[in-house]
């Protein structure tokens, strides 16, 4: 990789407006990515966090350019932006319910050679439930299979939606575990709710208020901010941080267990 | 009892026609969200293709009413996937515009039925087995409803093989759950719209050709006809379910078959009354996804 590459946003979004049942959303969004690292984009509720990461791969109707690593893929349809290089886990994890784990995960392979090694390593317990159908996880479980599936392929970056929410803390401190392994190969941009996971986690932020970029930099400097973060999100960014285990690499979700179906493989 | 056996038997050989409507139906709402008014034209082109094999080759065997039950099912797959690929693919998401390509669509088919194959029906010969009955407890069974029954049943079992053992299977499967989330695994969905287009319209077309048997005619207004009831059995059954509609498919018919006979002719009323409740009490359907 040229240093010109290095240094080059991953992600470089320009002028996004987006709509949904013809009310505004987004509105004259921009912002960049860098090639490494997690980068936070952050706000008050229904600011247009979700809508920005939903008009980025053209799940809502948007105006504006999105250029991934160079290369312009506004025009693209949903499929080709994702083939492109772009791993999305969404808000409620999405799962298909009626759909057993493994085959959540294989309808998630696009790549010649999944990464289905790495995955079991991450989260051994999907091993195990393999053929247990994605509706009867918990919240946990589902998350699991969510994020597992952006990581079986290579991808160019991450978006991820709120991966916590309604997260029991043990389980919050496991997906931030994940996401902390995920970076160190793949950018993310991630929308997240808890701040001590975006503290633990995301290096630059991006913050939205009603639907535009209202403040940009470093994650931990916005952070630290009593006043402005108070201002933009509504909250200090004060309560006490989850427990956060030493790093082992896997995501065994232990609590909240639904019955583990017969063994199979993934 | 030979008269239930005789009203159960003749409702399970109008209920697979049902099925076999009701199935690509089904499946198309459920993937796609088109209510397909145009479903009825690929039965009744499916139908007019088997009688074509059949007047062509001036024979009435078995290998020719196999052949057009393949003719009719062709028929029936090509007309389906001609109208997803060039009507319906530009509108997606206009669910307005699609509803009126596809009433229009089937309005413009009978006129062109008509236009080919006269407007009175066409009567129709099949194997001579087909005019014999088989005695089942007392009752007189017309062998041609055992034909209906037993190829439903097979269109059944290999939709549903195909559903769960194929990677297109398993993308419709997740397709009618959550179509938006299958397009953000990199997946191009418009594959399989197609697909199950053509696998209902095939479906359609093999229960035109078993229609035109079990009535012993085709005419430009049998899809039309055989239509309205589908979708009453897709909504009962649960739009989206393939097993919902075979459930479905069967118990409308046989009601409607027991209600004419018992209730002095009101079994269409019955199964509307039926439809009624199901859309009060369980408006997701028997087996159809709660949203």
């Amino acid at each position: 990789m040229t240093a010109a590459a290095e240094t080059r946003p991953i992600l470089r979004i320009e002028g996004l407006s987006a709509h949904i049942a013809g009310q505004q959303v987004v509105e004259d969004v921009s912002f960049t990515v860098p090639a490494t690292g997690i980068t936070a984009l952050l706000g008050r509720n229904g600011v247009g966090k979700t809508s920005t990461i939903k008009a980025i791969i053209g799940l809502i109707d948007r105006t504006g350019a999105v250029e991934l690593d160079g290369v312009r893929i506004e025009k693209d349809p949903t499929f080709k932006i994702i083939r492109s290089g772009v791993g999305y886990v969404p808000e409620d994890r999405e799962v298909f319910s009626k759909l057993t784990v493994a085959e959540n995960l294989r309808l998630a392979e696009r790549d010649d050679a999944p990464r289905r090694q790495l995955v079991e390593d991450l989260f051994p317990d999907l091993l195990a439930r393999s053929a247990q159908m994605a509706g009867t996880l918990s919240g946990g479980q589902q998350q699991m299979v969510s994020l597992a599936r952006a990581l079986l392929n290579t991808n160019k970056i991450l978006l991820v939606d709120e991966p916590t929410k309604g997260l029991a803390p043990k389980i919050v401190a496991e997906v931030a575990e994940t996401l902390a392994e995920a970076a160190k190969t793949v950018p993310i941009l991630l929308v997240e709710q808890n701040l001590h996971v975006v503290r633990q986690l995301a290096e630059g932020s991006v913050v939205l208020s009603g639907g535009r970029v209202v403040h940009t930099g470093s994650a931990l400097g916005f952070l630290d901010d009593a006043e402005l973060t108070q201002r933009l999100l509504g909250v200090a960014a004060e309560a006490p941080a989850p427990e956060i285990r030493e790093n082992t690499g896997k995501f065994p979700v232990t609590t909240e267990a639904a019955p583990a179906g017969k063994g199979a493989a993934l | 009892m030979s008269t239930v056996v005789l009203l159960l038997f003749t409702g399970l050989g109008l209920g697979a026609l049902y099925f076999l409507v009701a199935a690509g139906l089904s499946l198309i709402y459920g993937l796609m969200g088109v209510l397909n008014f145009a479903h009825g034209a690929f039965l009744t082109l499916g139908a007019f293709a088997g009688w074509e094999v059949a007047r062509r080759t001036g024979s009435d065997n078995w290998g020719i009413f196999l052949l057009s039950l393949l003719v009719g099912a062709a028929a029936g797959a090509a007309f389906a996937a001609f109208t997803e690929f060039v009507l319906i693919r530009r509108l997606y998401q206009r669910h307005i515009e699609q509803l009126l390509i596809t009433l229009g669509l089937s309005l413009a088919a009978v006129a062109l039925f008509d236009g080919i194959w006269g407007t009175d029906p066409v009567f129709i010969q099949g194997p001579a087995w087909f005019k014999d009955t088989t005695e089942i407890l007392g009752a007189r069974i017309p062998n041609d409803r055992f034909v209906c029954i037993i190829a439903a049943v097979l269109v059944l079992l290999a939709m549903v093989f195909f559903l769960k053992n194929t990677r297109y299977g398993m993308i419709i499967r997740a397709g009618v759950e959550n179509r938006s989330m299958v397009t953000a695994l990199g997946i191009d969905v418009r594959k399989a719209f197609t697909l199950v287009f053509t696998i209902g319209g095939a479906a359609a077309g093999l229960g035109g050709v078993l229609a035109s048997h079990y009535f012993g005619y085709v005419s430009p207004m049998l899809g039309g006809s055989l239509l309205i009831f589908a979708f009453i059995v897709t909504v009962i059954g649960g739009l989206g379910s393939l097993t919902g509609a075979a459930i479905a498919s069967v118990a409308v018919a046989v009601l409607q078959q027991f209600a004419n006979f018992y209730l002095g002719g009101t079994g269409d009323f019955v199964v509307v009354l039926a439809l009624a409740l199901v859309l009060l009490f369980r408006p997701s359907g028997l087996l159809g996804r709660t949203s």
